[in-house]
């Protein structure tokens, strides 16, 4: 391929201080003997002390570009063109023993999952002070610095942390484990990769935190790639959106993200629910189209097959570098005709969420047995589903959502003494003792469909089986509804001839919302629908999500980690906390407050694309486990709001703060809108409990 | 670092086939990908030098077991113008054995017994362990429990021992070999597919079966058994050589067979092998280089097609 580059001296200021800087990096993947162009003249450089954010879609080349900032290549990867420097050194001319030396003491890369990042045999204080004694400290200095380390990264005990053994410690634990071994040599240069992604909002929160506070601390770069535009925001100060394995506009993250000047960031942006949005509101922004593929020719203008102004000019002449502000660029013809952008269809018809119950849940508990021991996953959960109604279900990982969801489908047989119900008669606990019409009424969609499709049968297969079990029809005429449900959820006919692995992340899950929408159920349940998709992609699952409930007045049990999408989609919202519904109420009434002190932690932790979160009530610790809850209110070992002598001693029964509004607490009104101050000793990670 | 495969989803990106039904979340992807990756698989699989001369060598056994005259003038059992313990000649071109039989002659005849066993002894194991493997993985409970443990001991026995105590009960008729060497590897089999079972019994789409109050059966051979087919095939290729293998030593160790004036690369082996203190090192080295050949061939295809696979 030849450069068609145009390198602009605004761009890469000085590659000799920059603490990294990439001069058009071409990169390709030699894939069944073929090499496929990846990154395609990527050029940004990271200054000194600053947080630089790569966002963009998946596939778009930004963990490739995070690797490559440290020359870890896979083995089909070859650097075509382009410069890596970092402090005037050129990476990409070392010799494998000076970029052994340059990773050991100049730069540190945090990978997505800190579980592959440690080795599972070795305790965590001997990988730690291996970290120090590869910078030349003796045993007993490196085992001092690993303690040392331990305690920078807010860990309250590190002398238990470093006798324990990774599967011992939390997701969020370990990964602060992870940094304090990234920052072991004082990196000038720290590369990381989505370190969040894995993890729950709280510890995400919790994290973020970390590594904002030691940014201060440090005089290390921060290069950050993440897809979730919020964690940008909050964590960085400028701004890369890359596209195709370019990087299309570029500026400080106000600028970017308040004042945003190519298509692509501006599609970005609409596509999450932002301030609040209500689907009663308005659509989402879903951008049209693919990304382009890997190894692909592209055209004059990466963005032009999905750009809502794309004109001749784009398809014949390369986008200039047009400077917006100081610092802040575009690689866009247009930049001045952004609003011409159509806005997303206002939602015209309004229609009301019924009042008779549907599906009921009344009373339900389920206790699971392991070895002997009685673990009670759920605790008299009860809730009600009327028409056409969204309830929305959040909660940490572990607090028993899932649990509830299976229970309702009858994956899981619900304990004696509770109900579930349909038009109030109640339904057998077994799916397979169920009958036609109760499994019919409650579907379920998963979280990923790459695991929820079979993968050896075609759309057309799973289409049709789920009909023919849930109606009955066969032959001909499930044929026939399966094109119908195909229709309604925007597949063409041709996708019915093809395998789950030949489509797209959307199309997959539009695939498995077409099954359970295959015998017109009455209540569907979404456990993380979007979790797994891009933003734009996850904009137009919404959409269609939404539509559905509009025409079919099916209702949703909507359960997810992102609170601006449960506040877009939600009628109601579900708060779970250890198998236990800890508040409940209308969206307005959650997000309006005062709330369960669970779900005040929850909200705040939450990065937003609109700025900073004010005062974010850190949840430490972890979440307990059922088998061993804790005694009074199960929220009271990590509750800021904890009482002594009253919250570990009796069990709170739920309570109505206002009309439709309740919560499982003791604390009035009055004493639940008092802020809470935050100490710093608040903000340290300790081990839940001693090992037995 | 593993090799990175951009190409998951295979979404090629074809702006001339925007269907207007799925521009929202795009994926306009082309049916024709697929064959498109098969193809460059195959492309790989047919260029890759280890495949070729794996084809090559297992070509020509299979010629041999097939049409064995048209490999050599002789018998197996006749005696040629050489006189026993005749050296590679231009007579008897890898020699002649103690009786004054073409070694060349019993080679090529030798490939039929072994190429008769080896695939249906495999052929055997491979629909025992991965009938057991699924019924194992998806039901999980006491039936797992109680089989795990009888693989366990099958595996604790050494496969000689194993061989020696079934022939010697049932006899050393060839259908009595095949089913000894299906047994020894039905336990391995049934492990790889027991532990590929449970994973895809972990994920969603055998969860939404349940749902559907699906029958236990239905989803083992349905839902599940399509999807680790691939895994069958692999296993399939890998037993195979090692079925080789075993019945070579089988024979080697007069456990196969009772009429030794039939060829068998095993039992000529096992017959000559003590000449070579006499320097006449042909009448076994040749059929053991055979029973190597056939192995590397296997192996060479085994890995040839894993790595196309995977790449």
């Amino acid at each position: 391929m030849t450069t068609t580059e145009i390198t602009d001296d605004g761009i890469v200021s000085d590659p000799d201080t920059a603490a990294l800087a990439i001069e058009d990096l071409e990169l390709s993947y030699v894939v069944r003997g073929t090499p496929r162009a990846v990154l395609r003249g990527v050029t940004f450089e990271v200054r000194p002390g600053e947080a630089y954010g790569l966002v963009g879609e998946s596939g778009c080349g930004k963990s490739t570009t995070a690797y490559a900032a440290l020359r870890y290549l896979p083995s089909n990867g070859q650097i075509d063109g382009g410069r890596v420097t970092s402090s005037g050194q050129e990476l990409t001319s070392m010799s494998a023993k000076e970029l052994r030396e340059f990773r050991a003491r100049q730069a540190s890369m945090v990978f997505q999952d800190p579980v592959q990042a440690v080795n599972p045999v070795l305790k965590i204080g001997r990988q730690v002070a291996e970290a120090f004694e590869v910078m030349g400290q003796s045993k007993s200095e490196a085992k001092k610095s690993a303690l040392a380390a331990l305690h920078r990264v807010r860990i309250a005990s590190p002398e238990s942390v470093m006798d324990r053994y990774p599967y011992q410690l939390s997701g969020g634990m370990l990964q602060r484990v992870v940094i304090a071994m990234a920052l072991a040599c004082d990196p000038k240069l720290l590369v990381l990769d989505e370190p969040t992604t894995g993890l729950d909002a709280t510890v995400e929160a919790e994290v973020l935190d970390l590594v904002r506070d030691l940014r201060s601390e440090l005089n290390s770069a921060i290069l950050l790639i993440a897809h979730n535009l919020g964690v940008i925001r909050t964590m960085c100060d400028r701004v890369g959106v890359m596209y195709a394995g370019r990087v299309v506009e570029e500026g400080t993250v106000e600028e970017v993200f308040d004042n945003p000047s190519h298509p692509y960031t501006v599609g970005l942006l609409n596509s999450i629910p932002r301030q609040g949005l209500r689907k009663t509101d308005r659509e989402l922004f879903a951008i049209p189209g693919n990304l382009p593929q890997i190894g692909e020719p592209l055209p004059t203008c990466v963005y032009v097959d999905r750009c809502p102004i794309a004109n001749d000019t784009c398809r014949t002449e390369v986008p200039p570098i047009v400077d917006r502000s100081e610092g802040h660029w575009t690689r866009c013809h247009f930049p001045d005709r952004l609003d011409e952008i159509p806005e997303p269809e206002e939602v015209s018809e309004v229609v009301a969420v019924g009042s008779e119950e549907v599906v009921g849940v009344h009373g339900v508990s389920k206790t699971f047995r392991q070895r002997g021991h009685d673990i009670p996953a759920l605790v008299s959960v009860d809730l009600g589903f009327a028409e056409g109604e969204t309830l929305g279900l959040v909660g940490e990982s572990g607090s028993g959502k899932s649990t509830l969801a299976k229970t309702m489908l009858g994956v899981y047989e619900a304990d004696e003494g509770g109900e579930i119900t349909l038009r109030g008669r109640p339904m057998a606990g077994k799916a397979t003792k169920r009958v036609e019409e109760s499994i019919r009424s409650l579907q379920m969609v998963f979280q990923n469909p790459d695991s929820a499709l079979n993968r050896a049968w075609t759309v057309r297969r799973i289409l049709t089986r789920s009909i023919t079990r849930l109606t009955g029809m066969k032959g001909d005429e499930a044929d026939k509804r399966a094109v119908e449900v195909a229709e309604a959820m925007r597949l063409s006919p041709r996708h019915l001839d093809m395998r789950p692995r030949q489509l797209s992340g959307g199309l997959k899950q539009r695939v498995a919302i077409a099954r359970a929408f295959a015998g017109d159920p009455n209540v569907v349940v979404c456990d993380e629908p979007t979790s797994a998709l891009d933003v734009s992609v996850q904009a137009a699952i919404l959409n269609l999500l939404a539509s559905l409930q509009r025409d079919d007045r099916t209702s949703y049990l909507f359960i997810s980690h992102d609170i601006s999408v449960v506040r877009y989609l939600a009628d109601r919202i579900a708060v779970m906390y250890v198998g236990r519904i800890m508040e409940l109420g209308s969206t307005e009434q959650i997000f309006e407050g005062p709330n369960h002190p669970y779900t005040e932690a929850l909200l705040s932790a939450v990065p937003s694309v609109d700025g900073q979160a004010e005062n974010r009530i850190p949840l430490t610790g972890e979440i307990p486990s059922p088998a061993n809850p804790p005694s009074g209110c199960v929220f009271h070992t990590r509750c800021h709001r904890f009482i002594e002598g009253l919250c570990e001693v009796t069990e709170p029964e739920m309570h109505e703060l206002s009309p439709g509004h309740t919560i499982k607490c003791h604390l009035t009104v009055e004493q639940l809108s008092q802020p809470v101050e935050i100490t710093e000793k608040d903000r340290m990670a300790d081990v839940a409990e001693p090992l037995e | 670092m593993t090799a990175f495969d951009p190409e998951a989803p295979e979404t090629p990106h074809d702006p001339l086939d925007l269907h207007p039904a799925s521009d929202e979340d795009g994926g306009a992807p082309q049916a024709a990908t697929r064959k498109q990756v098969r193809k460059e698989q195959r492309m790989m699989l047919f260029k890759s030098p280890g495949f070729i001369i794996g084809v090559l060598i297992v070509g020509f056994w299979v010629l041999s077991a097939v049409w064995p005259s048209l490999l050599t003038t002789y018998g197996p059992d006749e005696f040629v113008d050489a006189p026993p313990r005749t050296g590679p000649s231009s007579e008897a071109w890898l020699g002649t054995d103690g009786v004054g039989r073409d070694v060349y002659t019993r080679i090529i005849y030798g490939a039929r017994p072994i190429l008769i066993v080896a695939p249906l002894a495999t052929a055997i194991a491979i629909v025992m362990g991965t009938f057991l493997g699924l019924v194992m993985g998806y039901y999980r409970g006491w039936v797992d429990e109680i089989l795990s443990r009888i693989i366990e001991a099958i595996l604790s026995i050494p496969v000689i021992l194993m061989a020696i105590l079934v022939v010697f009960t049932f006899g050393r008729s060839r259908p009595v070999v095949i089913f000894t060497i299906a047994i020894l590897f039905v336990p391995a089999i049934t492990r790889t597919i027991r532990s590929a079972a449970i994973a895809e019994s972990e994920l969603d789409y055998v969860t939404s079966a349940k749902m559907r109050g699906e029958s236990g059966v239905f989803i083992v051979s349905r839902e599940i058994l399509p999807n680790v087919t691939g895994l069958v095939v692999v296993e399939l290729t890998v037993r195979l050589g090692y079925a080789v293998f075993t019945y070579a030593t089988l024979a080697f160790l007069g456990l196969v067979g009772t009429n030794i004036t039939t060829a068998d690369w095993g039992i000529d082996v096992s017959q000559n092998y003590e000449q070579i203190v006499r320097d006449v090192w042909w009448p076994s080295i040749f059929p053991a280089m055979a029973i190597a050949s056939l192995v590397i061939g296997v192996n060479l295809i085994t890995d040839s097609i894993d790595k196309a696979l995977k790449s």
